[in-house]
């Protein structure tokens, strides 16, 4: 820590009265000591992002087939024209969205009653449920897939015969052999896995909520339900619209259970899994690339959505006081 | 010890605003000196200057007869206490006091730091908790751990950041009487910043009171109670502040909106030829009529005014009076409040009546006023017209002759 | 506040939460022990008497041996360093970001985030020709540089909303108190932020611990395989066997680190992930 560091703690008051215009030298080696020390992150976070989603345009405009390198050759935005005239595409962002969609609003009632009970529960309690919670969160997806899988599984699993007395289960049904069934455990094995997630978000939300506001309400005479709904949730609307885009953007590049419990069979293959087909198994990396800045388009399209039209704050509620 | 000593010292950040603007105060060994003003006046800034954790702009510092502009915070043999205590979290309260002594490498060895520690933790009652951790204690308690701090480095001076903002009213009293009385066993030259105007009056041997940058006055309590050099000064220092009351001037009358005052020729020569001037009148200079003793009637005027309503507090009650100035007195009323960091002034009188007046609102009452003690501002410049420097300059000679017998009986007591 | 009546209701919960939590775990869990002619009983727990090791012996020190222990020597090592560097380069940037006064602050916290939500999938493609083209495909290296994509930005956001909690004016009182600008760092800041950048590296573990698409893509052997990709191309002892048993064995014992980091430090991730994700 050279000695420069030391000039930059003033207190608040003094900090704000300081503009931009003439920096005095402990200003500017401020600057550049502060360039020095975030710059390699910077950097790094560039090169291992920005740089491959470069070439990956660059390269879906190209014919390219590693199994025929040769035959390279440019040709505009034809790939783009292939993968949306294809109906898989289309079938693939379809099952993609079912996906996201249901298992982020089970999620977001699941985690929030997650909440709720570790907010509330009695303090011998609360390491208990969080250390719980914690498992599945830290758990690896291909591990609780595979739980999952073997679970339902009409061989090595338990849940046909558990279940049976529930109409249309038996031990003869073939979870994995049709599409709504597959999906259904995708899908639970999914929120398994995040809902801890959303709950850890919407617990620190919780905790911002000023306790006198849910008192007061309760002096002017709310019933629990009204004091949940018209003072806790519009007070962490943040911390909600931060989860909810968080889980969106993550379920929306799910990937790991689809390939371990179906690999895409009955329909249920999703985008990122026909990214990776196309380019890693069949090696068409221009095809490849297109449904790879195709997925980024959309993950932008959420971002711009929840951003403009939901005003979503990440900056603000992340980095407020940067 | 050692003395301090300011020399047009200024401070300006990035965009050229003056924050401490040409700031001389000499501070002599052993004294304590509050630095007060509303919140922006530079108090802070000017602390930790001296500390060394802001770069001076210009002027110069000497600390103890050195040239200390440029010497690192760890050179200056300084003890500061902050704020929020600024207490290390993972050390306990006994390694938190012996922090500086350990990083005085060889110069203490380890029966010295205890001994030290045992002392200075004994002295402010914190033996019982040397092995807890600061996060477990009372605001008191952690206020107590930070002054050990500084008083076991032995420092040439202590400086205080308002060390007691962070405190409850009771608890704030009983540390300011102990800050008063360690400072005076000590005698170790201290600098103490404050908005408190209580504990600038209760504490300091003298009280530097600055606005905007800038040094208005340094004077014993005493001085600026009574010889205010200006119209900020005196209305921040004292509680209830002064009362500014518009007035214009006929021979020896003030005509002000709550009545005619007769004052004395001597006081009105020195405000002659100016249209408006304004009274500056302390709550107290005012008395129920019927309750003062013949013999002062004279030393004072006697007017007729209506209070709207009337404090009883026990000991004394405080009496209002509404007027309604005019809107060029009004404004001017209004930019000092700005000045003193509150939002309006209202125009409104504030007296202080014996417990036992009868007087209450709403019914005319005799209102007598102390002339002798009022004083006459130039309602542009904010000069005290009326300043009697002799006066001022014979009440802080005084203070200090207390000061430097209190000492003297101090170290006596120390010795034997 | 807690009668009789509450306590049982909370208890309740408890035990809801529990097996929420616990429960696919403990499927697995049953699953590894299960000896291959037993896997199709239909039950929960093995037969009785017929729990084995056996499927524990097949990838520790059996036939899939090879396999799986350079998968976890892969993984290990990869999520390691994956983690070093990434907490190392966090741990400075995010200092910068809470401390000084600098120009595009705001763009790399915006990076940062942008980093965050970047479909994996997206970098692979390119990835994959381009390691194959530089030689870095099927190599630690080649899974680290891109595991770095997942563990820096929630790296910087979690350790800068650490950082921005630190009392950095003890700094300054220890200057005062006569330490020097290295001895104020160590002695007084060094004791407060350790603990944030502790939590942070167990956070970007268990996110490079997590991996699977790189994982496939960009590994063909057992010289770089991790093991969630490695389970997935399992095969039984013999062709017409499913590998359920070994896998299962397989998954327990990568769920162990992760059970004990959690039961451990479960304090300290609870709130590294709170604080990075909301606060800040």
């Amino acid at each position: 820590m050279s000695t420069s560091i030391k000039a930059s703690k003033g207190t608040p008051a003094t900090r704000s009265q300081r503009r931009r215009p003439h920096l005095s030298d402990r200003a500017k080696s401020e600057r550049r000591l502060g360039w020095y020390l975030a710059g390699p992150a910077f950097i790094v976070m560039l090169a291992v992002t920005l740089y491959p989603i470069l070439q990956a345009f660059w390269d879906s405009l190209f014919s390219l087939r590693l199994t025929a390198p040769d035959d390279k050759a440019f040709i505009w935005f034809a790939n783009y024209v292939t993968v949306l005239s294809d109906p898989v595409w289309w079938r693939d962002l379809g099952v993609t969205v079912i996906i996201t969609i249901v298992t982020v609003v089970i999620e977001l009632i699941l985690g929030f009653a997650l909440a709720l009970v570790m907010d509330k529960a009695i303090k011998s309690l609360r390491g208990l449920l969080r250390t719980a919670i914690l498992v599945p969160y830290g758990i690896i997806t291909v591990v609780s897939a595979y739980a999952w899988f073997y679970a339902f599984d009409i061989n090595s699993g338990y849940v046909n015969h558990w279940f049976s007395w529930i109409p249309g289960i038996n031990p003869d049904l073939n979870w994995f052999a049709e599409f709504w069934p597959s999906l259904f455990v995708i899908m639970a094995s999914e929120i398994w896995k995040t809902t801890p997630f959303i709950s850890l978000l919407l617990l620190a939300g919780l905790a911002q909520v000023p306790g006198e506001l849910t008192e007061a309400a309760q002096v002017d005479g709310a019933t629990w339900w009204e004091r949940f709904r018209k003072v806790i949730v519009p007070n962490m609307k943040a911390a909600i619209m931060v989860a909810v885009l968080f889980r969106t953007l993550d379920a929306f590049r799910i990937f790991d259970n689809v390939f371990i419990m179906t690999n895409g069979a009955h329909g249920t293959e999703v985008l990122s899994l026909l990214a990776y087909r196309t380019s890693i198994s069949r090696l068409e990396i221009g095809l490849g690339s297109a449904i790879s800045v195709l997925l980024f388009v959309c993950v932008l399209i959420i971002c711009f959505v929840a951003i403009k039209l939901f005003k979503v704050d990440l900056a603000g509620t992340q980095g407020g006081k940067s | 010890m050692a003395a301090i000593t300011l020399k047009n010292i200024v401070k300006k950040y990035g965009d050229g605003f003056p924050a401490v603007n040409d700031v001389s105060i000499d501070i002599a060994d052993g004294e304590f000196v509050i630095l007060v003003g509303p919140s922006g006046c530079g108090k802070s800034t000017i602390l930790r200057m001296i500390v060394g954790l802001e770069d001076i702009t210009s002027g110069e510092l000497m600390i103890g007869g050195q040239r200390a502009n440029d010497k690192a915070p760890r050179d200056r043999n300084l003890a500061m206490v902050f704020q929020n205590y600024a207490l290390y979290p993972h050390l306990t309260v006994f390694e938190n006091i012996a922090f500086p002594l350990r990083l005085a490498k060889g110069k203490h060895q380890e029966e010295d730091v205890q001994r030290l520690v045992t002392e200075a933790a004994a002295m402010l009652e914190l033996t019982d908790h040397l092995q807890r951790k600061p996060a477990n204690l009372s605001g008191g308690q952690r206020q107590r751990v930070a002054m050990g701090r500084a008083i076991v480095r032995q420092a040439d001076a202590f400086l205080f950041d308002e060390p007691l903002s962070n405190l409850d009213a009771k608890l704030r009293g009983q540390m300011r009487s102990e800050i008063s009385q360690m400072q005076r066993r000590l005698a170790t030259t201290s600098v103490y910043v404050t908005h408190d105007q209580t504990e600038a009056m209760t504490l300091g041997d003298r009280v530097a009171v600055l606005k905007k940058g800038e040094l208005q006055q340094i004077a014993s309590p005493r001085e600026l109670y009574e010889q205010p050099v200006n119209l900020f000064v005196a209305g921040f220092i004292g509680s209830p502040s002064m009362n500014f009351l518009p007035a214009s001037l006929e021979g020896n009358i003030l005509s002000t909106a709550i009545g005619d005052i007769e004052i004395s020729p001597e006081k009105a020569d020195k405000a002659r030829d100016r249209p408006v001037i304004l009274v500056g009148v302390r709550p107290e200079f005012f008395e129920d009529a019927s309750l003062v003793e013949e013999h002062k009637l004279h030393h004072g005027s006697t007017f007729t005014a209506e209070l709207t309503h009337t404090e009883w507090l026990g000991n004394e009650q405080y009496g209002y009076i509404n007027f309604d100035p005019a809107p060029e007195v009004r404004e001017m009323l209004n930019s000092l409040a700005r000045d003193m960091d509150a939002d309006e002034l209202r125009p409104q009188v504030v007296v202080t009546l014996d417990a036992a007046s009868k007087i209450r609102g709403g019914r005319p009452a005799e209102l007598w006023l102390d002339t002798r003690r009022l004083h006459l501002f130039d309602p542009k410049t904010g000069e005290n017209l009326t300043l009697d420097a002799e006066e001022g300059a014979r009440l802080t000679a005084e203070a200090n002759a207390e000061r430097a017998e209190e000492i003297e009986s101090a170290r006596q007591v120390a010795a034997g | 506040m807690t009668s009789g009546k509450q306590k049982i209701i909370w208890s309740g919960i408890a035990v809801l939460v529990l097996i929420y939590a616990l429960f696919p775990v403990a499927s697995i869990l049953s699953t590894s022990f299960k000896a291959p002619s037993d896997l199709t009983s239909g039950k929960f727990l093995p037969s009785s008497g017929a729990s084995t090791l056996e499927n524990y012996q097949q990838i520790l020190v059996g036939d899939a041996q090879g396999l799986f222990l350079s998968a976890l020597r892969n993984s290990i090592g990869i999520a390691l360093i994956a983690t070093v560097i990434a907490v190392v380069l966090a741990t400075l940037c995010a200092y910068a970001i809470a401390r000084l006064d600098f120009p595009g602050k705001k763009i790399v916290l915006t990076t940062a985030l942008a980093v965050s939500i970047f479909p994996v999938i997206s970098i692979v493609t390119p990835l994959f020709n381009l390691w194959r083209n530089i030689g870095l495909y099927d190599t630690w290296l080649g899974l680290i540089i891109p595991y770095l994509s997942l563990t820096l930005p929630i790296s910087i956001w979690t350790l800068a909303a650490f950082f921005r909690q630190i009392p950095w004016e003890l700094e300054q009182a220890a200057q005062v108190d006569g330490a020097t600008t290295w001895q104020a760092f160590r002695k007084a800041i060094v004791p407060l932020a350790a603990p944030g950048v502790f939590t942070t590296a167990i956070i970007a573990f268990f996110i490079a611990w997590n991996d699977f698409v790189y994982g496939i893509s960009l590994t063909s052997t057992e010289s770089a395989r991790t093991v969630p990709a490695a389970l997935a191309f399992f095969t039984g002892a013999s062709q017409f066997e499913a590998p359920t048993g070994a896998i299962s064995a397989a998954a327990i014992i990568v769920t162990i680190p992760v059970v004990l980091l959690v039961l451990l430090f479960q304090r300290q991730i609870v709130s590294g992930l709170t604080q990075g994700a909301v606060k800040g």
